[in-house]
């Protein structure tokens, strides 16, 4: 640091623009080459614009009108004379509609269980406790393997869980990440508060409902977010465990009705159908849209949730 | 288990901090205002434990037990339970039979299994695969992380790591489905080559450039996420060491070599440790959802042919031990993985205590 105000302080007399002088770069850090300052640039607006164009894309051709689309070729970046026609159209048909209702359920009630077993399971072993460190142990070992997919499949079988929504839920209830962060988390609450609601005789869930919850709300709310994002995004599960159609979650309808195009029209259950493209298109916002939704919360606090949680060492 | 590989990127550091705090002494609590005395060094239970009983033991602790019943439940059920269910890899499984009447065939799945040309097809092309993935994709969030660490900007840090992330969070059926939209035959590249009256490039149905597209798919959606980690790593390196090595004259590639890519290491070795452990999984819902579109020729790996081996079509034992074999090799990379970052003086995965 001493040298860098030093050197500061040398500096003054050259002018800033001349040397394209960046006030908040460190004297030491000599200026990028241009040859360097320009790949650095053309990476950085490239991988942006890859993930920018085709969900713009794809929002502007799903709000777009027939002759726009006609004259465009099928794709369109702006929508000129936005329509919701083709939302109309899908929100008519049964299924998208039944489908979104079923990712809801199996999201919310997956998201609160979820909850529940990962807060009460590292609560539990976030202090000293009889088993405490054989149970972390278990769980850590399931990061490195998984039970492998017939097994799991002849376990919803036996369970009598094929075809129900709970088959959806139930494998999702516990992560082991989401566990470690949730534990190393708890595991920095000041123990004087705990020990100290102890003495005045409160229970062990009384003591987690009242002070270690309340202090935990930001890594609450990321892991519940992961829970929930997972629970919308997965789609192996419905693949595996439910035939019947009216309980395929949105990720299963999208997977048959645009990434393998199998006849979106009597599919969704629509009689008329505008263009093609768009139909297809607001299929995809539907699924995208709950995520762009919650996508500014979980960036404001996974950094702090899990970053702290995990990375700190 | 669609969690865990989810959240990969911050594994590593993940399991080791429990070790860290509670290795931590109470003194060095201190320095760290507003985090309190983290660790079991500072609580009162341990001292005591060695003179209470088991029994009153399990009766102060009992409401705590209570609590890991979900928790363990689970793991049994969904967990520990399915990797026993594995001996039927060992069977003829037949359903109506259940695992306890089924007939006992010891090796036989396996002997077949590696006389099976799809399998071995399956078998080959996962490791291919996985060579690609670790050649191609492991290096790009490490670059991307220093070119954002090397912005001055924050603004322009921010904006950029806010797109970057976003794809993290789309289900592999979106993300593919973009992919169609804009690369697919009658995507919005194509039909713009069209309109200029080119032929279409069928990007996404050639089993030929299949694992770059694999490869593009994976970086478009996780590179981002897989930068956090580090970017937390960099900035963990002391800004007065690359002061003191300029000062010396170094450059910065010098700087680079010797200060940014040393402070790294042991995150690099972790990354790459659980990275190898996973190898084998490639990337199993995107290959299923783009199986039909290149072929089983090319899009086939060990997790699509359990798939199609044991549940649709009805193999559950040569399935199970298409899975089973895959878990076993697996586990192995780990460890070796695991031995050979001791070798290079890191840590590793299991060098630390955990719990």
């Amino acid at each position: 640091m001493a040298i860098t105000q030093s050197a500061g302080r040398i500096l003054p007399g050259r002018k800033p623009k001349e040397l394209n002088y960046n006030p908040k770069r460190p004297v030491w850090k000599e200026r990028p080459s241009p040859l360097y300052q320009t790949i650095k640039t053309l990476v950085l607006v490239l991988f942006s614009a890859s993930i920018i164009v085709p969900i713009l894309l794809v929002v502007s051709t799903s709000l777009a009108d027939k002759e726009q689309l006609a004259k465009a070729g099928g794709f369109v970046l702006w929508p000129e004379r936005p329509t919701l026609e083709a939302y109309e159209t899908i929100f008519n048909g049964p299924m998208v509609l039944n489908s979104l209702g079923v990712s809801a359920v199996v999201t919310i009630v997956g998201t609160i269980l979820a909850l529940f077993v990962t807060i009460t399971m590292a609560y539990a072993t976030s202090r000293p406790v009889l088993f405490g460190r054989p149970v972390v142990l278990a769980v850590l070992f399931t990061l490195l393997f998984a039970p492998g997919l017939i097994p799991s499949f002849l376990m919803i079988k036996e369970l009598g869980l094929l075809d129900s929504l709970w088959s959806l839920i139930l494998p999702g209830i516990f992560g082991a990440f989401n566990f470690v962060v949730m534990r190393s988390f708890f595991m920095n609450i000041p123990q004087e508060l705990i020990e100290s609601a102890r003495i005045d005789g409160a229970s062990d869930w009384t003591i987690l409902w009242r002070i270690v919850m309340p202090l935990s709300k930001a890594v609450i709310a990321v892991v519940g977010l992961f829970y929930a994002v997972g629970f919308w995004n997965s789609f192996f599960n419905a693949l595996l465990y439910i035939n019947d159609h009216s309980k395929w979650p949105i990720q299963l309808l999208l997977r048959n009705f645009v990434v393998q195009g199998s006849g979106a029209a009597d599919g969704l259950g629509i009689s008329s159908v505008p263009p093609g493209q768009s139909i297809q298109m607001a299929v995809v916002v539907v699924a995208l849209v709950p995520i762009l939704m919650v996508y500014p919360f979980l960036q404001k606090h996974f950094t702090k949730g899990v970053l702290t949680g995990a990375v700190k060492g | 288990m669609n969690s865990t590989t989810e959240a990969a990127p911050a594994l590593p550091d993940a399991d080791r901090v429990p070790a860290h705090a509670e290795g931590r002494v109470p003194g060095r609590g201190k320095g760290k205002p507003g985090k309190g005395k983290p660790g079991r060094a500072t609580r009162s239970k341990p001292r005591d434990q060695h003179k209470q009983s088991f029994g009153s033991r399990l009766r102060r602790d009992k409401q705590m037990l209570l609590m890991m019943v979900p928790g363990i439940a689970f793991l049994l059920l969904f967990f520990y339970i399915p990797i026993l269910g594995n001996v039927i890899a060992f069977q003829d499984y037949q359903p109506y039979l259940g695992i306890g009447d089924s007939m006992w065939v010891g090796w036989q799945n396996f002997v077949d299994l590696f006389a099976n040309p799809d399998f071995l097809r399956a078998f080959w092309n996962t490791l291919y695969l996985a060579a690609w993935q670790l050649v191609f994709l492991f290096p790009v969030p490490l670059v991307l992380a220093l070119i954002v660490d090397s912005l001055i900007s924050t603004r322009v840090r921010r904006v950029f790591q806010s797109i970057a992330y976003l794809p993290h969070f789309l289900s592999w059926v979106l993300v593919i489905a973009l992919f169609q939209q804009m690369l697919g035959g009658a995507g919005f590249i194509n039909n713009s080559l069209r309109q200029f009256g080119l032929d279409p490039i069928p990007f996404m149905t050639n089993p030929d450039t299949f694992p770059v597209l694999v490869v593009v798919q994976m970086i478009w959606k996780d590179a981002g996420w897989a930068m956090i980690i580090f970017l937390a790593a960099l900035a963990s390196i002391d800004a007065s060491l690359y002061e003191a090595a300029a000062a010396d004259g170094a450059g910065r590639w010098r700087r680079m070599w010797h200060i940014t890519l040393p402070g790294l290491r042991s995150v690099i070795v972790l990354l790459l440790i659980l990275r190898i452990g996973d190898i084998l999984s490639v990337g199993f819902e995107q290959f299923i959802l783009q199986r039909d579109a290149v072929g089983a020729g090319a899009a086939e790996v060990l997790d699509t042919f359990t798939y199609y081996t044991g549940v649709v079509g009805g193999g559950w034992s040569s399935g199970a031990a298409a899975g089973l074999a895959k878990g076993v090799v697996s586990a192995l990379l780990i460890y070796a993985a695991n031995k050979l970052a001791h070798r290079f003086g890191e840590d590793g995965i299991f060098a630390k205590k955990v719990g």
